[in-house]
């Protein structure tokens, strides 16, 4: 399978490392970064690709650009990893419309355009014979996306309750462990690049909040926006509060609630027995689903980093592999 | 509605059992039996504790039932709340009138703060308390949570919710 990859920080920089590493019957065509961008018919040299960008900052030829692969490229499926604009979705969005409108498969790791236009994705998709696929997007390496569209088909999942934010999770845990301050813990969470220098995004509960809307749009069939799901951070929370919760042999999460039946689309922080399996450790994500045939089921993995998301997208790009091959 | 009752019955087979029947034909879930054979009762028969949950408004049909088949009721102790739930307000709550914000759960007369644990570390910062909600029934929480949500709202207050209720 012929495959370009649009975006070369960390992820997409893992994805090409393990391509090369590993006889998976991929050939990369094409690569872009914002600078530049290398197209090759035949397949592109990959540790070529990679020195060169690690010399120089890009990863090919500075006339050629991201829309030159898109376009003139050969290939069956555009992996799209630039940075994420959550307000606007691009330039992720006109890179995957662009892919689907020549009949390309897309995979992303891109939480922007899934979160904005998920069901015009979607449709457009479906009508090009082509998958779009996005499990990078919620929950780093957790399959969480998969489980749920595939091996539990034939269930009704009545909710979902997620720790979606390993920032927040790592801010709260160590309020609870070592009994730091909002503020100390934010800061060291910022020193162990868990944080951004703006936490914004993360402690008022919007990047969760996008991952609950990614869930609640490709899941549960539902058509929201950031604006329908009820979004309270962690950013006012005392240590008192945990330690009053810690008296109840509780602690304090930042939990995104999905209840399908009553359109219930929540982040908040919340009360929750230490014992639950939702109450995971640093920057762990998990993920608790309630169904009607298989009960409960909780997912626990990293939610964030490069080989981390790198597995998800390639278990994307190779289940789209599969597929193919099957028919 | 938890409600415990002891019961005198008499002491030969089968009859425990038929004395029971009646509350799981009224909807009533048994929680517990405890029987005692008691010096002072006659010997012929029985006092049976019972702790069993039920819709309040049959208990009268319950009583009822229990004196045609010759049962006495000989004692009923009402655990009026059955539910509770424990949540943390975040915020300047003294100074926004704090018996209001408890009134405001109190004066539902279906659901009342029985318990508050708070922490206030400095005068112009907030404080957090912890408040333990009970409540009849499972809807009457949800309508006390409803009410507090408000009130938090009104004045400004984080409020932390349970994931999970317990009863």
């Amino acid at each position: 399978m012929k495959i370009v990859i649009l975006g070369l920080g960390a992820v997409g920089k893992g994805i090409l490392e393990t391509i090369a590493e590993k006889k998976l019957g991929l050939i990369v065509t094409g690569v872009a970064d914002s600078k530049s961008a290398c197209i090759k018919e035949d397949g592109i040299d990959i540790r070529t690709v990679l020195t060169t960008k690690k010399e120089t900052g890009i990863c090919g030829n500075p006339s050629l650009t991201a829309d030159d692969v898109i376009a003139t490229a050969s290939y069956d499926l555009l992996v799209e990893v630039t940075p994420t604009d959550a307000n606007s979705g691009e330039p992720a969005y006109g890179y995957i419309k662009r892919a689907l409108g020549r009949g390309a498969h897309v995979v992303t790791s891109n939480k922007g355009p899934v979160a904005l236009y998920f069901n015009e994705l979607q449709s457009l998709a479906q009508d090009k014979g082509v998958q779009i696929r996005y499990e990078a997007t919620v929950a780093g390496a957790i399959p969480i996306l998969h489980a749920m569209q595939h091996d539990l088909l034939g269930n009704t999942i009545t909710a979902l309750y997620g720790v979606l934010n390993g920032t927040c999770n790592y801010i709260l845990t160590r309020m609870a462990e070592e009994g730091l301050s909002y503020k100390q813990a934010l800061a060291e969470a910022r020193e162990l690049g868990y944080a951004e220098a703006d936490p914004t995004y993360d402690v008022k509960g919007i990047d969760a909040g996008i991952k609950l809307v990614i869930l609640a749009n490709t899941v549960f069939g539902k058509n929201i926006s950031l604006d329908d799901v009820e979004i309270t951070g962690i950013d006012l929370l005392t240590d008192d509060a945990l330690r009053l919760a810690e008296h109840q042999e509780c602690t304090i999460r930042l939990i995104g609630e999905i209840v399908p039946k009553k359109d219930l689309f929540r982040i908040s922080p919340r009360i929750i027995p230490k014992n639950h399996p939702l109450v995971v450790k640093g920057s762990l994500n998990a993920i608790t689903i309630s169904t009607d045939m298989a009960g409960e089921l909780t997912f626990i993995g990293k939610g964030a980093g490069s080989i981390e998301t790198a597995s998800a997208i390639l278990g994307d790009i190779l289940y789209i592999r599969n597929e193919q091959c099957m028919d | 509605m938890q409600v415990s009752m002891k019961l005198e019955i008499r002491d030969s087979p089968g009859h425990l059992v038929a004395a029971l029947s009646p509350i799981s034909d009224i909807g009533g879930n048994i929680k517990t039996v405890i029987h005692e054979h008691d010096q002072e009762n006659e010997e012929d028969s029985l006092s049976v504790e019972v702790v069993i949950e039920i819709p309040q408004e049959r208990l009268e049909n319950l009583i009822t039932l229990f004196k045609e088949r010759g049962i006495h009721v000989l004692k009923i102790g009402q655990e009026r709340f059955s539910y509770r739930l424990s949540v943390i307000l975040i915020g300047h709550l003294v100074h926004t009138d704090l018996a209001d914000t408890i009134d405001q759960i109190d004066g539902t007369g279906y659901a009342e703060i029985t318990h508050m644990n708070m922490a206030m570390p400095a005068i112009e910062e907030r404080s957090s308390a912890q408040l333990m909600i009970r409540s009849v029934t499972r809807q009457d929480m949800e309508h006390a949570l409803e009410i507090l949500r408000k009130v938090a709202e009104k004045k400004g207050f984080l409020l932390i919710e349970p994931l999970e209720e317990t009863r």
